[in-house]
């Protein structure tokens, strides 16, 4: 798949699969995608988990972006353009949302707090199934941005090249975001966004 | 749109809930009461967020959901508009004062706003609350959308004053907790102070009651009416000899698979209940056979053949075409639309394993489980009755501490319970904040009757589980309000659940286990993340 441009096609439309584990951020980079999409002109839908589920369980949330308005909260299955995973077991539990032409882009470190875990080996053959899996080293190149805690703005940045999102609004959205906290917090955190959409962008180029 | 509503101002991304909490600010609600529980809690924290803004309107945490709405109530009779938020099981808990509060002659509008939980996301049943609206004879609006949940407001308000009876407002947890763009309307100000003119009508005595229970019924043909007319309750012609009735998000599910669907049914979405018995019937009429989409129990499903004037094929949850269990979603209803199943992109590898939800790393509750079971062992029998909150994922593997989860409060009256049955070494688990909702009766069964019963309150400081909430005494009010219930002040202990304490801790619950009376153990240490959340709001 490549990015829904908005010239060509008559109607831009986004179906967005998150997930990972409750702790890791999920909410936060549906929120960031969202509030872009919005200042974008797009509609969206984001439906989120709260409660039980947060205490380190599987989380998931569906995000729908469109120019045109959405129906239902949910994504029918088969459909989803993006699984957009903080980690990489997560992004493999709701492979039936994905399309057969979608991509599956994780985060490459695994989050341990289960006991069953699959050994890498494992992993790389369950991930080596998917066509459109892509996985960024998303913690080291927050780590490479200066702030290790940006692991969420890489993945957003990654995401960012199949999103219906302009770049220039994206940047704006983040810089908004953490205006309070000062102009070295906003610059570390647009180095993120671009170090996750270059990553990305280069997968995207060997795997086509 | 309906009623109360002014121009539009602007539009903003919403939770369901928070869209609703808008509608009740813009509705001129005056005070707002409930208890936290997941997925209604955001509606009373939009709203806590809103007073802390503007002073107004009141939003309060309650003890539980029957002093919310009895408080609501109060507010009603003065003639100020009230909301009251729960969840589905919460109003079990307020059933005594929803179910009599439709007696009485409610003045200021009152709106119980009840959020449902399809496929259990966070709750032990999937209790459909229109059922409540029914039991109770009053209206209840159900919103498809983030929009409708903040639009349907200011009708459940008007409806309230105008009929004189509380309106429930219902939720689930999809709408809850998804985001939309919202348009938000101009505020409608605030009912002056007016104290009911009929306060008679506020006295169920009998003799005053059957008045009351007589007005409600006639009022039932009114109601209907209401329903008939309804914006909420929309009629779409369509070309096919079927026709598709839904309710709540269901519309959209439907809406979803809709385009592919040739020729296309025509389609009842109804939003406002009593049913619209006239609507119905001419929306059956000519149909070989109606499709009934419905989030919950087959409420409508079950209510048709009695409506219709022609038998009609209908199919739903109970004929088996539409999953009784869990939630619907855009896939599920596509057989009974007579779509095939989307094909399927990739299989989700077999070998996958779990990720259900567990305890924060390093919280207090690991360590009370932890002293709670090296104590009980090699001490025989047990019973461990537990309760609802985060501890309650102590009943799961490799913990396995609790073995009881019925309702809130329940864990001490089992103890009870179980004790006067004959079971040596009958504990109860309880949080602070549970044993505030409904736990403190069943220890005044407990005292009264002397029943040897060893109860652990697991004291964070805080409601954990929905997002850390502020509990309704502090901690240090614990131990005297327990004291106070009558538990001999030797038999109530206060212990830290830390690594360090882990013996000291064993040998005091074993101490009190060996007590032939009522023993109180508080479990006292922080809860991690609401002490997170107090270092974030600390940093400017």
């Amino acid at each position: 798949m490549g990015a829904p441009a908005k010239a060509g096609g008559d109607t831009v439309k986004c179906d967005i699969i998150l997930c990972g584990v409750g702790g890791q951020g999920v909410l936060t980079v549906g929120a960031v995608i969202a509030m872009a999409a919005a200042a974008d002109g797009l509609e969206v839908r984001q439906s989120e988990v709260h409660g039980m589920a947060q205490r380190g369980g599987a989380v998931l949330s569906h995000l729908r972006l469109s120019d045109t308005s959405v129906a239902a909260d949910l994504i029918p299955r088969g459909c989803a353009d993006l699984i957009l995973s903080m980690e990489p077991l997560e992004g493999l539990r709701y492979l039936r949302w994905l399309k057969s032409d979608g991509v599956l882009l994780s985060a490459e470190e695994p989050f341990l707090n289960i006991a069953d875990y699959p050994s890498p080996e494992i992993l790389r053959a369950m991930l080596d199934k998917v066509p459109g899996a892509r996985l960024v080293p998303a913690q080291s190149l927050a780590q490479q941005s200066g702030n290790r805690r940006a692991v969420n703005m890489v993945m957003v940045g990654a995401a960012s090249i199949y999103l219906p999102i302009s770049r220039l609004i994206l940047r704006d959205t983040i810089a908004r975001m953490f205006a309070s906290k000062g102009n070295d917090v906003v610059a570390r955190n647009l180095d993120a966004l671009e170090l996750g959409a270059a990553s990305a962008a280069a997968q995207a180029r060997s795997s086509s | 749109m309906p009623s109360g509503t002014n121009a539009p101002m602007t539009r903003v991304a919403l939770l369901g809930d928070e869209a609703l909490a808008q509608g009740a600010i813009d509705a001129g609600v005056s005070c707002a009461y409930g208890y936290p529980g997941t997925p209604s809690t955001e509606i009373m924290e939009y709203l806590r967020a809103a007073q802390e803004r503007n002073g107004r309107p009141l939003a309060r945490w309650s003890a539980n959901e029957k002093t919310a709405l009895e408080e609501a109530l109060g507010v009603s009779l003065c003639g100020r508009r009230a909301l009251v938020t729960m969840k589905h099981v919460g109003l079990n808990v307020a059933a005594d004062p929803f179910i009599n509060g439709a007696l009485v002659d409610i003045r200021g509008g009152l709106v119980l706003a009840v959020a449902d939980d399809p496929g259990m996301h966070s709750s032990q049943n999937e209790q459909d609350s229109r059922f409540y609206a029914d039991f109770a004879k009053v209206p209840c609006l159900e919103p498809a959308d983030q929009q409708q949940a903040c639009d349907m407001m200011a009708d459940a308000f008007d409806l309230s004053e105008r009929f004189h009876v509380p309106v429930l407002v219902r939720m689930v947890t999809r709408l809850a907790h998804s985001r939309a763009p919202v348009q938000i309307r101009l505020p409608r100000p605030e009912n002056p102070l007016q104290k009911t003119d009929n306060p008679g009508a506020w006295v169920l005595l009998p003799a005053a009651a059957r008045q009351r229970w007589h007005r409600l019924l006639t009022l039932q043909e009114e109601l209907a009416a209401a329903a008939e007319s309804s914006v909420w309750n929309v009629e779409t012609p369509g070309d096919a000899p079927w026709g598709v009735i839904t309710t709540g998000l269901a519309r959209n599910y439907f809406l979803e698979n809709a385009p592919q669907l040739s020729p296309c049914p025509a389609h009842l979405h109804i939003g406002q209940y009593p049913l619209p018995v006239a609507a119905l019937r001419r929306f059956a009429a000519g149909k070989s056979r109606l499709v009934v989409l419905e989030e919950g129990y087959p409420f409508v499903e079950e209510r048709l053949p009695g409506i219709l004037l022609s038998a009609v094929e209908i199919r739903g949850k109970k004929s088996g075409h539409v999953p009784v269990e869990g939630e619907l979603d855009p896939d599920n209803i596509r057989e009974v639309l007579e779509l095939p199943n989307r094909p399927a992109a990739l299989p989700v590898p077999q070998e996958l394993p779990g990720r259900p939800p567990q305890l924060c790393r390093g919280c207090p509750h690991l360590d009370t489980f932890r002293f709670l079971a090296d104590a009980l062992n090699g001490r025989g029998p047990h019973l461990v009755a537990s309760d609802i909150g985060c501890y309650s994922l102590g009943a799961l593997p490799p913990l396995s501490a609790i073995e009881t989860l019925v309702c809130m409060g329940a864990s001490i009256s089992m103890a009870v319970g179980a004790a006067e049955a004959g079971m040596a070494n009958a504990v109860a688990v309880i949080g602070d904040s549970t044993f505030l909702h409904s736990g403190m009766t069943g220890l005044v069964d407990c005292v009264a009757r002397r029943v040897p019963v060893t109860i652990l309150i697991l004291d964070n400081g805080t409601v954990g589980m929905t997002g850390a909430q502020e509990t309704m005494l502090p901690s240090s009010a614990l131990a005297p309000l327990v004291v106070g219930m009558g538990v001999p002040e030797s038999h109530v202990r206060v212990v830290t659940p830390l690594p360090k304490h882990h013996d000291d801790n064993v040998r005091i619950l074993q101490e009190e286990l060996d007590y032939p009376g009522v023993s109180v153990i508080i479990s006292r240490r922080e809860c991690l993340e609401w002490a997170r959340r107090q270092r974030r709001e600390a940093t400017p």
